[in-house]
């Protein structure tokens, strides 16, 4: 079954990475076109959702680290945008700045601390400072937070006297963003941080002893993921309006991190796929109701059973991790 | 009482005592088995060395608040059912139940020792169901082949399958016992409170969580301490803070205990996960 879904796709990923980004682009132009808004909304989503999916690739994928706290940068991001823009009335662009920084910067000082903390426990420490998070929103730390409602009113953003009222304006501001995003992670990639993340990801201790410096990649990966996911955030805001704690939910958090996994670590356009099936498809099951996040669990487990290492897995972690070219069976977890 | 079978110890002497009798028929040796009940006396490592200081530690507990018969047998009487057993040429064939005669409850027990040893008595008392289930799954898991397997395969996956553990059977197992446990604890939850749901699980789910890396992953003496450590907390958080805060002072004491000993409290055991 593998070995037949692998030797159709081994052709398609002969054609250069580039060349499938640029269809993609031109894809995501067009589709929203002939769409209703519903269906632009969802489209959005996904778009907001892959910035963040590829946030936290930095994180899971390259530096190789546990984060299932995720939604709480991404909550952050939303939050300081919208505070500084309901009570300091600064313009949600301005704020979107301030957004990624504030959620760059709790990020790296959060888990600068826990960063000797390896596998399970780094896990459930980035689910506690989620909750943590969530928590201090839910308590209205300050009185700023609007507590269990959140807060509401946020400005659309606008420039140049443009302002991005319709979805679709909107869906290409989101856009916009995506491809800042893939540009950026593709450079990164074939960085010296990108390739130090790597090396920490595969040997922490022969990373080290190539004279990488262990915990700054780790913290950076840290420092660059919950900025990027603020930033996701931030654009959430801006167009929703309404923003409450529960964008910081732990099951957002998973949300997150399945989309990393089920796609395949590590890897852009797998971070696209992944996005897909975690936004896209449960919007298209909705006519089993109520059944509707079982079969996307169910989908789920056949695809980990089928394709343990995500839909669409980097070529270089299928290299490190595999035996040949043609994709690993790979038990171990 | 009599310990139930299933039991690693219980199974193990009734095995060992059937091997003596095997080879006694087989070579033609006439055999006299003794079976003494629970021996003490002076120096006695288990009930009385290990007991003092279990007492002092303050980690004695009871079972059953201790109302079971001790069966006790000092040692000095088990010598003598020995010396009389091996010289009456009737016994040749038998087994012997020794035991005093006397009827002291557990309770009794560590009570008169913490008192000659000028100590507090065992306060603290757990029910049979869960002390059964505690001791079962600490033998199982360091005494068994399956648990032995176990913990290899938690270490090393590749080095335990060169060993010739198969283990895809391994990682079935415990997630037939894990959940198993599970299920006991959610019967047990379901019944004290008298209503349940099906998320209730979520909340129990990560709170576990916590308490198993609070007191160190893969160490069960520890996963308990993390778990009565966790709710002493939370509760005393949620009274004297605010119960608003009851989640936060859980995650809090986590991170914080993280940052001090990444493994755990107990978690002297450093297998590096995944």
């Amino acid at each position: 079954m593998m070995k037949t879904i692998n030797g159709l796709l081994t052709p398609l990923r002969r054609i250069p990475t580039s060349a499938w980004l640029i269809a993609l682009l031109i894809i995501s132009i067009l589709l929203p076109l002939p769409l209703d808004n519903y269906q632009r909304a969802v489209l959005w989503q996904t778009g907001i959702f892959a910035i963040v999916g590829l946030s936290l690739n930095i994180i899971v994928g390259y530096a190789g680290m546990f984060q299932l706290g995720h939604a709480a940068f991404y909550a952050l991001g939303a939050y300081t945008v919208a505070i500084l823009n309901l009570k300091f009335g600064i313009p949600v662009f301005l704020g979107m700045i301030a957004a990624v920084v504030v959620s760059g910067v709790v990020g790296f000082a959060l888990t600068r601390p826990i960063l000797h903390l390896r596998g399970d426990y780094l896990a459930i420490v980035t689910i506690a400072f989620g909750e943590i998070v969530r928590m201090l929103l839910v308590n209205n730390v300050g009185g700023i937070t609007g507590g269990a409602n959140g807060l509401f009113g946020i400005q659309l953003p606008s420039i140049f006297g443009f302002t991005f009222r319709s979805v679709l304006s909107h869906y290409y501001l989101v856009l916009f963003f995506v491809v800042v995003t893939v540009i950026a992670m593709r450079r990164l990639e074939n960085s010296r941080l990108g390739r130090n993340w790597n090396y920490v990801r595969e040997d922490e201790v022969a990373a080290e002893a190539m004279g990488v410096d262990v915990v700054r990649a780790k913290a950076t990966a840290f420092l660059l993921g919950s900025g990027w996911a603020g930033l996701a955030g931030a654009l959430y805001a801006t167009r929703i309006g309404v923003i409450s704690p529960d964008m910081s939910k732990f099951l957002e958090s998973v949300i997150m991190f399945c989309i990393v996994v089920l796609g395949g670590t590590g890897s852009i356009p797998g971070i696209f796929v992944g996005t897909a099936g975690m936004i896209i498809l449960p919007e298209v099951f909705r006519f089993v109701k109520d059944w509707r996040d079982g079969f996307v669990g169910l989908a789920m487990v056949l695809m980990m059973i089928f394709r343990p290492m995500g839909l669409w897995p980097s070529r270089r972690v299928a290299m490190e991790m595999g035996e040949d070219e043609d994709m690993p069976v790979l038990s171990q977890p | 009482m009599p310990s139930p079978p299933g039991l690693p110890y219980v199974d193990a002497r009734a095995e060992a005592e059937l091997a003596v009798w095997e080879h006694g028929r087989r070579v033609g040796l006439p055999l006299t088995v003794v079976r003494p009940t629970t021996v003490y006396g002076p120096g006695a490592p288990e009930f009385l060395v290990d007991a003092i200081r279990q007492l002092r530690d303050r980690r004695l507990y009871l079972v059953d608040r201790g109302t079971h018969i001790a069966g006790l047998t000092y040692v000095g009487n088990l010598v003598e059912a020995m010396i009389l057993a091996g010289q009456a040429p009737e016994a040749a064939g038998q087994a012997y139940n020794i035991n005093d005669d006397s009827s002291v409850t557990w309770a009794q027990y560590y009570g008169m020792l913490a008192s000659m040893a000028e100590l507090p008595p065992p306060t603290v008392s757990y029910s049979r169901t869960r002390a059964l289930m505690m001791a079962s799954l600490w033998a199982f898991v360091n005494f068994t082949r399956t648990g032995t397997a176990m913990r290899a395969v938690s270490l090393d996956h590749d080095t335990s399958r060169l060993m010739g553990i198969d283990v895809n059977r391994i990682i079935t197992v415990v997630f037939l016992i894990g959940p198993g446990l599970g299920a006991v604890a959610g019967i047990l939850v379901a019944l004290y409170y008298g209503s349940f749901d099906f998320t209730m699980g979520m909340t129990f789910g990560l709170k576990a969580f916590i308490a198993a890396i609070l007191g160190g992953i893969g160490n069960i003496p520890g996963a308990m301490l993390g778990g009565m450590i966790l709710g002493i907390v939370e509760s005393l958080g949620a009274g004297y803070i605010s119960p608003q805060w009851k989640d936060v002072i859980a995650y809090v004491l986590l991170a914080l205990t993280l940052i001090v000993r990444p493994t755990g409290l107990l978690g002297e055991r450093v297998a590096e996960k995944l």
